[in-house]
């Protein structure tokens, strides 16, 4: 089993053997993201009121998450950045779109529904989600499956939480999220890019495994509603858009289900979509990728790496599978 | 006088579309008209450029310029296509000033969009270029059509169209039409990705108007005089 990406481990590996003393200092600045913005925005230079968030919305603290790899220590990408270049069809395929028009998602009162194979099936209100668990910040890379990639500090916690309380049976083997269609304040909908409502689906161990991200906030609020408001799933080592967004159902089966982008190019996007430099996607390459607002117009795209970095983590959930196959 | 004229003797559905050829040539033919085209048609250019170097071209800044360029380059193609079918059916006969520098002013912002991949995409690495148009059968649709776009550019001077004679010259350039359907493809192909085909579908629209009316005319052209 490979315990090291093979390609640019250097780079995922210094981060997680950086000093406490600049976790310390990283930290800091987190922490007066998370606490204070609203009193502190005055103060701060332009620059940084440029890559922080504007505090327009409420703050969602976050304690330094213990769970491993889940703290790269690379450079967040800019809040502004996060926040206005989205793939979120539901208000348009442009990136620029979701971060326009989801003005009128309205994220309060939600509830998520939890049925299949559960022996607690039901309804959640999103404040008993919000307190299920302690609230853990985690910095992590996200790859989209189109060759660029952004480092996300997100607020949450492991999907595992919750999925124990709802305690699955033996028949579960699968998890499918269900999320928002709601053609009233979703734009998109009208557009037949995909069939709506948008679905995603786990296997059961992925869904259980630590790194898996129930997130409800960045940069230490709450979701902005182009983001995935007001919970959505962060799964780092796959292509960004198998972490769904906005959330209304989570069912367990026992089959695994077919995906919305699954269904729309079968031959393009596999149920698995693991970020894999070395299985391109049919029409590019996936072994290269251009970190927003980090790698500068004439740099060289840099290396993609294998489960986006997390091999060690969660590469023994594949032992024995031919990922070219599985893709 | 002329408008007197056109009063007494053009009937009535006649006099506005005759007025407005008139004005529309009279300022086509003023000595301002070629350079303030020239001025235009740089604009979109120049604000690319300005928008890397102030960094208001959002989160993605290269895929920002191979969009524009992109854009631009269709928008330019279908502007010099339209030249033929204006004169013809409006009487915009000074169009014809124009049509030159519309196509190297296409060319130029095909150059640009072909820079931002080999460059901006693929960071002049030719074997990841070799690679990669495989992969992306439209990158490979789009180079065809910016090498035939090349002997087009290279004959566009007066010179070159004494050299050729005007019949071989316009031979030559009626492959725009090919490069037209290409372009068309090549941004289908690219936007496929996306499902969304509505933009795709207003280009081919406008392409296959101006193809269609050449088209229509020349077979009105074969037909046996009545």
């Amino acid at each position: 089993m490979h315990f090291l990406p093979e390609r640019g481990h250097g780079r995922s590996l210094a981060g997680e053997i950086t000093p406490p003393a600049l976790y310390a200092q990283r930290r800091r600045l987190l922490a007066q993201a998370a606490a204070g913005i609203g009193l502190i925005a005055g103060l701060r230079p332009p620059v940084v009121a440029q890559t922080q968030p504007a505090g327009r919305l409420p703050p969602l603290p976050g304690v330094r998450s213990a769970v491993p790899a889940a703290m790269t220590m690379e450079k967040p990408t800019r809040w502004q950045d996060v926040t206005t270049y989205n793939n979120f069809y539901e208000f348009g395929t442009d990136k620029s779109d979701p971060s326009r028009r989801a003005g009128q998602l309205k994220t309060r009162p939600w509830t998520v529904t939890i049925d299949g194979e559960v022996r607690k099936p039901g309804r959640w209100d999103l404040d008993a989600l919000l307190k299920l668990s302690p609230m853990e910040e985690r910095i992590y890379r996200l790859r989209c499956v189109e060759g660029w990639s952004m480092v996300v500090p997100w607020i949450g916690y492991s999907l595992a939480e919750l999925i124990r309380r709802v305690e699955p049976t033996g028949n579960a083997r699968f998890v499918q999220f269900t999320t928002l269609a709601d053609s009233a304040a979703m734009p998109g909908l009208r557009s037949s890019v995909l069939d709506w409502p948008y679905t995603e689906a786990l296997r059961l161990d992925e869904a259980m495994h630590p790194l898996t991200l129930l997130a409800f906030g960045l940069y230490g609020e709450v979701l902005p509603n182009q983001n995935g408001a007001p919970l959505r799933l962060v799964v780092p080592w796959k292509y960004g858009f198998k972490s769904a967004k906005s959330i209304v159902g989570i069912r367990f089966v026992d089959k695994q289900p077919a995906t919305s982008w699954e269904r729309a190019a079968p031959q393009e996007y596999g149920f698995y979509s693991n970020v894999n430099p070395k299985v391109d996607h049919p029409r590019w390459s996936q072994a290269t990728e251009r970190r927003i607002g980090e790698d500068g117009l004439f740099a060289k795209k840099r290396p993609t790496l294998m489960f986006n970095g997390y091999e060690a983590q969660v590469g023994q959930l594949y032992a024995g599978m031919d990922l070219a196959k599985d893709f | 006088m002329r408008a007197w004229t056109w009063r007494r003797t053009s009937d009535a559905r006649g006099a506005a579309p005759a007025a407005i050829a008139a004005a529309v040539n009279a300022a086509l033919r003023h000595p301002a008209a070629k350079p303030a085209a020239f001025v235009l048609a740089s604009l979109p250019l120049l604000h690319l450029i300005w928008g890397a170097w102030a960094d208001t071209l959002g989160a993605n800044p290269a895929q920002a310029l191979s969009r524009g360029t992109g854009d631009w380059t269709l928008r330019l193609l279908c502007a010099t296509l339209a030249v033929t079918p204006l004169r013809e059916a409006f009487g915009w006969h000074a169009l014809l000033r124009l049509r030159r520098m519309l196509g190297l002013w296409t060319f130029a912002y095909a150059l640009a969009h072909l820079l931002c991949y080999a460059w901006l995409d693929m960071g002049f690495d030719a074997a990841a270029i070799v690679r990669d148009i495989p992969k992306r059968p439209f990158v490979l649709v789009g180079t065809l059509a910016f090498v035939l776009l090349l002997p087009l550019a290279g004959t566009s001077f007066d010179r070159a169209v004494r050299a050729l004679g005007g019949r071989r010259w316009r031979a030559l350039h009626r492959s725009v039409y090919a490069i037209a359907l290409l372009a068309v493809l090549h941004f289908l192909w690219a936007r496929s990705a996306k499902n969304d085909l509505a933009e795709v579908a207003v280009y081919a629209a406008i392409v296959a108007l101006l193809l269609g009316w050449r088209l229509r005319a020349a077979l009105r052209r074969q037909l046996p005089a009545r």
